[in-house]
């Protein structure tokens, strides 16, 4: 009965912590001030926000077929992710958007 | 309970999400904001079937990812290789 | 011929765990598609140490993804920090660096790893350098050759292969 109690605990912070780390992420792509910045807020989303909701969704899962297929959507998701935003960043920094720096020198050299 | 929580956090995030969408100001900052439209969406799957006690869900998160991945590169191969109307300011 | 049937398992375990239904004809139906792709892929030449890296997986999933889970962890915390901050202390940097890997798996595991950490993103990876985009002059700091992430993706992709 306690180690149940326990489990819900601990699965109830996760899904609570991943709801909390989501919603930095959504702040951070409405408040900061270029593309490239917002990708990293958003990473944020991506990755501590998605895996602690699914953490926790596990730890109320089990050891069972569901848990399986939480455990290949976290997979699918930290896989893929960092491959989309690759693309993404990638695919702007060749249209020639210019990142924002604090260091204006380096600018100069990073032109590709 | 926490279902629910998480549930409308996510909700939330969408939301942030869609105005950033909406906003722009470049086409990247759009594909970025739809990027995560998308993750927000597979979580949001998932956690609506544990709160309905439909776990089939799952199921539906997991193609939604792969779409979610493979719409993006396509739509971004698309835009260098066609263009997608007025790209950038 | 060994790898061919690592793949085949593989795929066969991932039919089960999908359909959860263990009806002869989808039985017969998941071992069929399982052979048919182990048969593509035997004729798009992609059975090899790139398209099925079975030689890293053990120790890339007991030591190098822990530790990059942990980095995930650190680092996301720090990137919440900054967003939360109502001064917003960003200080966007771009760094060039010069990986230490020289196999492609090793170098697009070190690439996806740098953008999987929040507050970095890889803008342009080729053999020889990486250009990397980091949300403050900290995070920056920690993208070198040499650096932590660099040596733990060095010595994974270092791995002996077994043949097969």
């Amino acid at each position: 009965m306690s180690l149940e109690l326990l489990r819900d605990l601990a699965s109830w912070a996760c899904l609570l912590a991943g709801g909390g780390f989501c919603l930095v992420g959504g702040i951070g792509l409405l408040r900061m001030p270029d593309f490239y910045t917002r990708m990293h807020a958003a990473s944020v989303t991506d990755t501590l926000g998605a895996g602690l909701i699914l953490l926790g969704l596990l730890l109320q899962a089990g050891f069972t077929l569901i848990g399986a297929k939480l455990l290949m959507v976290g997979l699918l998701i930290f896989f893929a992710s960092p491959t989309a935003s690759h693309v993404l960043a990638r695919a702007a920094m060749i249209h020639g958007l210019a990142p924002q720096l604090a260091d204006s020198a380096e600018d100069a050299s990073s032109k590709p | 309970m926490m279902f629910s929580a998480a549930a409308l956090a996510l909700l939330v995030t969408t939301a942030l999400a869609l105005v950033r969408a909406t906003l722009g100001p470049t086409i990247f900052d759009r594909l970025q904001a739809v990027n995560t439209l998308g993750t927000c969406a597979m979580l949001l799957l998932a956690v609506l079937g544990f709160l309905g006690g439909r776990p089939e869900f799952l199921d539906l998160a997991l193609v939604y990812g792969l779409l979610n991945v493979i719409g993006m590169v396509a739509v971004l191969k698309f835009f260098r290789h066609g263009g997608l109307g007025e790209a950038g300011e | 011929m060994l790898r061919s049937l690592s793949l085949f398992l593989f795929l066969s375990v991932f039919w089960l765990l999908l359909s959860g239904m263990p009806l002869p004809f989808l039985l017969a139906a998941g071992v069929g598609s399982a052979l048919a792709v182990v048969w593509f892929a035997h004729r798009l030449d992609v059975i090899d140490h790139e398209g099925h890296p079975a030689h890293l997986v053990w120790h890339a999933m007991l030591s190098y993804w822990p530790w990059l889970l942990k980095e995930i962890a650190v680092s996301g915390w720090q990137v919440t920090r900054v967003v939360l901050d109502p001064r917003l202390p960003i200080s966007p940097t771009l760094v060039r660096m010069r990986p230490s890997q020289t196999t492609d798996v090793g170098l697009v595991t070190h690439a996806n790893s740098i953008t999987l950490t929040p507050g970095t993103i890889s803008l342009e990876v080729g053999s020889d350098e990486f250009l990397v985009h980091a949300l403050t002059r900290d995070g920056a700091a920690g993208v070198q050759r040499g650096g932590a992430m660099d040596l733990r993706v060095r010595a994974l992709e270092s791995r002996p292969e077994k043949a097969g």
